[in-house]
């Protein structure tokens, strides 16, 4: 099952898609992706709506199931094999546009309430874990707070300190700034530069070209259900090889 | 600024006023809502004829008229009003039924034991929370059990029992109320089961520690209830045929309501599982149960229940009618759980995934506390159904509060004219003080849950 794929040593590898196919009903979502992620890498990945953007990320921590072709995630293939789902998903964080806090727990509860449950944690430890990652997306003040009392861009970067208290060695950020008054979308970029800054493997649904400028080492462009082009930001916004890409670029960087 | 000076802007900051006083005093603003249109005159003016015609007759008949002190029927005759001294002498029928008098202090101990467990467990600041759901949800049970039928049960087969003649293997027979066989039998049947276990998790690839960890914590805790129902304490036994009013109402509403809160749960998660069995069985359980009118639920259990089981094999007539009662209002609490369960989002669910959390802990930390939060008044309304329901074992001859009640009408030393009402009227008030408080603590706790920040 997790054997490397190739040559490329698989320490470096952290998510490999290989050939994945996925359909709703009748419909094809995804097309054949091949899609490789090395560690410490950051994709960004754009598209029209309804593209297959975040269904594609969502198959990477298997919140949807990819019914042909092969995804590994940290050296794990994802299978029926509930063991190794739920290996893959305590090592990947994931972060949606909905934040999707838990609203019937504190702000500190929300944190903790994974590493508690999964990990073991102690109670006591799991709090100063959740208060160092508060701390790391500048909220604090607000550990004692409920989700509904804080603004959207607070409620994202909590989201953010959640998944970040489970230790992940992967982020996958699913339309992170959609949701968002306009006012707010830099706090959370800011969150997010940061732990790119330091590292982190990130896979960033979005379209926040200059997050994307700034931060990504891959730019993937998707549509239809399919990659249509992967490159590099400087070449993808200086010079996109696809006709699409151009048109999506055009419509987008006004 | 030009134009037609509608809009402007301000040039200093308009200051933080105070809002404006309600219209008027309290006295012309309730003449205002009470007669403000004819329509409003009308209506206030027949609901004081109502409340005048209805609540003085029904303060006299309890209060003013009634008699208050008497030895018998001579008292009350006199009177118009409740006749009370009735009540009063028929109060530990009314409460006991015709548990023996000298024994009277189990039930009362059980009584005050379960209000010294429950009542910290409603108030939500008390402290051991866990302790003291343990103790009242799972040490409680067995120990009024135990107080109420006297325990000792001879306890004769576990499992294997049935199979192997142990008494002829071991030779020796009783002590202490145990028969030594049964428990020789419980230990090895025991024994062999958790090897099972361990074997078909070695099969499955599953941890061994937590198949060890459970089937002991489920065997120790089976035995230790086992060993207490079977004790000799040397408690008088009292056949349930005995039991009667107030004791059985509150026996079998508790039953029914601890065990089909949490057997409505699992039905209402088994309804929603992506296992086609589970939720086929599930479906199939919930619409059965809800399908038959409880009077028949009760009459299968009683009457019909006995020509299907074997020969020998027979269940006392109110653990049936409890049975019954649990499993029925089991699958309505079901529904009212799934009705919370369908109201939570469905990122709620990729959330908890995400964060690696597995299915049992997803819904026990993340959907349930929100799901049962948003069905509190549903959940307390089958409480009270189920509360007011358990008047319906009368029918298959188990004397609850008001089997008992109707009982002591056709005492000849108590014939009044009145004699009937006060009955009735008693019961009444003893029905509507547990309805009520518990619809009272309902409200408060959906407050309580409502409080901080919901969505």
């Amino acid at each position: 099952m997790t054997q490397p794929v190739d040559t490329i040593g698989r320490e470096a590898v952290a998510i490999d898609m290989i050939g994945v196919h996925k359909w709703f009903g009748e419909f094809h979502v995804l097309r054949d992706i091949n899609l490789r992620i090395m560690r410490g890498e950051r994709a960004v990945v754009c598209g029209p709506s309804g593209s297959g953007k975040s269904t594609l990320i969502r198959c990477v921590n298997r919140l949807e199931e990819h019914q042909r072709g092969r995804i590994i995630v940290n050296g794990t293939e994802l299978t029926a094999n509930l063991r190794h789902i739920e290996r893959v998903r305590q090592d990947v964080g994931m972060v949606f546009q909905q934040f999707n806090l838990f609203p019937h727990l504190t702000v500190l509860e929300n944190c903790t309430l994974a590493p508690m449950q999964v990990r073991g944690t102690s109670h006591r430890h799991a709090e100063e874990i959740a208060m160092h990652f508060l701390n790391r997306v500048r909220i604090p003040e607000q550990a004692n707070k409920y989700p509904s009392q804080l603004s959207g861009g607070q409620q994202q970067r909590v989201a953010i300190a959640r998944a970040l208290c489970m230790n992940p060695k992967i982020m996958l950020f699913d339309e992170p700034t959609s949701a968002l008054d306009p006012e707010m979308i830099k706090e959370v970029l800011d969150a997010m530069v940061q732990l790119a800054k330091d590292g982190m493997t990130m896979i960033v649904v979005s379209h926040e070209m200059g997050f994307a400028r700034e931060v990504a080492d891959q730019m993937v462009f998707m549509d239809g259900g399919q990659i249509v082009e992967t490159n590099t930001p400087k070449q993808f916004f200086e010079s996109p090889q696809h006709e699409r890409t151009k048109l999506f670029l055009s419509q987008i960087l006004r | 600024m030009n134009g037609a000076g509608r809009s402007f802007v301000l040039t200093a900051a308009a200051p933080v006023e105070a809002p404006p006083p309600a219209y008027g005093t309290a006295i012309s603003r309730f003449a205002a809502s009470l007669f403000a249109t004819p329509m409003n005159f009308a209506l206030t003016v027949l609901s004081v004829g109502m409340i005048l015609l209805i609540v003085p007759p029904f303060l006299n008949f309890m209060i003013f008229d009634a008699t208050w002190h008497g030895t018998s029927r001579a008292d009350c005759l006199p009177n118009a009003g409740a006749c009370w001294p009735f009540i009063k002498a028929k109060f530990g029928q009314l409460v006991y039924g015709f548990y023996p008098i000298d024994e009277r202090w189990r039930p009362n101990l059980a009584f005050a034991l379960g209000a010294a467990l429950l009542t910290p467990l409603l108030i939500p600041s008390a402290p051991f929370k866990w302790l003291n759901s343990i103790l009242f949800f799972g040490v409680y049970p067995v120990i009024a059990f135990v107080l109420l039928t006297g325990g000792n049960l001879d306890l004769r087969n576990f499992l294997l029992g049935r199979l192997i003649d142990w008494q002829a293997l071991a030779g020796f027979g009783l002590a202490l109320g145990l028969r030594w066989t049964f428990w020789l039998d419980f230990i090895v049947s025991s024994a062999a089961l958790t090897l099972i276990v361990l074997i078909g998790a070695i099969l499955l690839g599953a941890s061994l520690r937590t198949a060890l960890v459970s089937c002991v914590t489920l065997f120790a805790s089976l035995g230790a209830v086992l060993l207490a129902v079977d004790l000799d304490f040397g408690l008088r036994s009292v056949e349930t045929g005995a039991w009667g009013g107030f004791l059985v109402t509150m026996v079998v509403a508790v039953t029914g309501i601890v065990v089909s809160l949490p057997l409505g749960i699992l039905l209402a998660l088994g309804r929603r599982s992506t296992l086609p069995v589970v939720r086929f069985l599930s479906i199939v359980f919930i619409e059965f149960w809800r399908g038959v009118p409880v009077i028949t639920v009760l009459f299968f259990a009683t009457y019909m229940l006995p020509l299907f089981l074997p020969t020998g094999v027979n269940f006392d007539t109110l653990l049936r009618a409890l049975v019954g009662v649990a499993l029925f209002s089991a699958a309505y609490m079901a529904e009212v759980v799934r009705g919370g369960l369908q109201a939570i989002p469905r990122g709620q669910y990729e959330a908890a995934s995400a964060l690696g959390l597995g299915y049992w802990r997803t819904m026990s930390t993340v959907i349930l506390p929100q799901a049962l939060a948003l069905v509190v008044p549903g959940i307390v309304n089958n409480f009270i159904g189920l509360f007011k329901d358990t008047t319906l074992v009368l029918i298959v001859a188990i004397f609850d509060l008001l089997g008992q009640l109707r009982a002591s009408f056709s005492d000849p030393n108590w014939a009044t004219p009145v004699t009937l009402y006060t009955g009735f009227a008693f019961a009444g008030i003893v029905y509507f003080v547990c309805c009520f408080s518990m619809s009272r603590y309902a409200l408060f706790v959906e407050r309580r849950v409502n409080v901080a920040g919901r969505r």
